[in-house]
């Protein structure tokens, strides 16, 4: 019973540190600021996805939001 | 009269550029001056707006009493060398790849940038580069001079 009740501390600590670090640093979006990581870097492909969406759901929209992903926006 | 232009070109040139890595900064060597402490990235494009600003500050500003250090974060150096090639930097700049500096003064966002007065002492802090906000930010400046 004991030794049940340590693994359960000691998995929720670990379930629990899981989290402890989320996110990029503001100098670490390099890769988020180029140009191909844009919502709608590839225009077609997102027009071809907006029209399947929109025939689906019967509604558009939603995708992205505004900032380069510098952080000081 | 060769030597004389050679020597005229030479003292209206811009002074360019001075690259050194993270572990060759040391503030305190620049106490008994107002250091503008800028932190900036290849990829941003506001860090790439306040270039030009930061170069007119020195001109503005007499070089024994005002100075300004950068402190590049890119992890690669190719895209601050490539960064450097395309926009001009009259100022000194450390390299910090792994953000070891940016960790302690907790940059916030990109570019971040500290006023640090003439006994070392930090400020102000500005997070981001805003046009419209350059008069304040050299009005800053002005009252520590």
């Amino acid at each position: 019973m004991k030794a049940g009740y340590y693994w359960l501390v000691i998995c929720t600590l670990l379930a629990a540190s899981g989290c402890s670090s989320l996110g990029v640093k503001p100098w670490e979006r390099n890769l988020l600021a180029r140009e191909d990581m844009l919502m709608d870097a590839a225009a077609l492909d997102l027009a071809f996805d907006e029209h399947i969406y929109f025939s689906k759901e019967a509604s558009s929209g939603g995708q992205g939001f505004a900032g380069g992903g510098c952080g000081c926006n | 009269m060769k030597k004389l232009l050679m020597v005229l070109l030479l003292t209206i040139s811009p002074v360019k550029a001075e690259i050194y890595n993270i572990s060759q900064l040391d503030l305190k060597s620049h106490q008994g001056k107002v250091v503008y402490l800028d932190f900036w990235a290849s990829w941003c494009k506001p860090c790439q707006k306040s270039f030009p600003w930061m170069n007119s500050l020195l001109q503005k500003y007499p070089r024994d009493a005002f100075t300004i250090i950068t402190v590049n974060l890119d992890a690669e150096t190719e895209a601050m060398h490539q960064f450097l090639s395309k926009v001009d930097a009259d100022f000194d700049i450390y390299h910090d790849p792994s953000g070891r500096i940016a960790e302690q003064f907790e940059i916030e966002g990109m570019p971040t940038s500290y006023l640090i007065d003439s006994n070392g002492k930090v400020v102000k802090k500005h997070i981001g580069f805003y046009s419209k906000q350059v008069d304040r930010y050299e009005r800053e400046i002005e009252e520590l001079l």
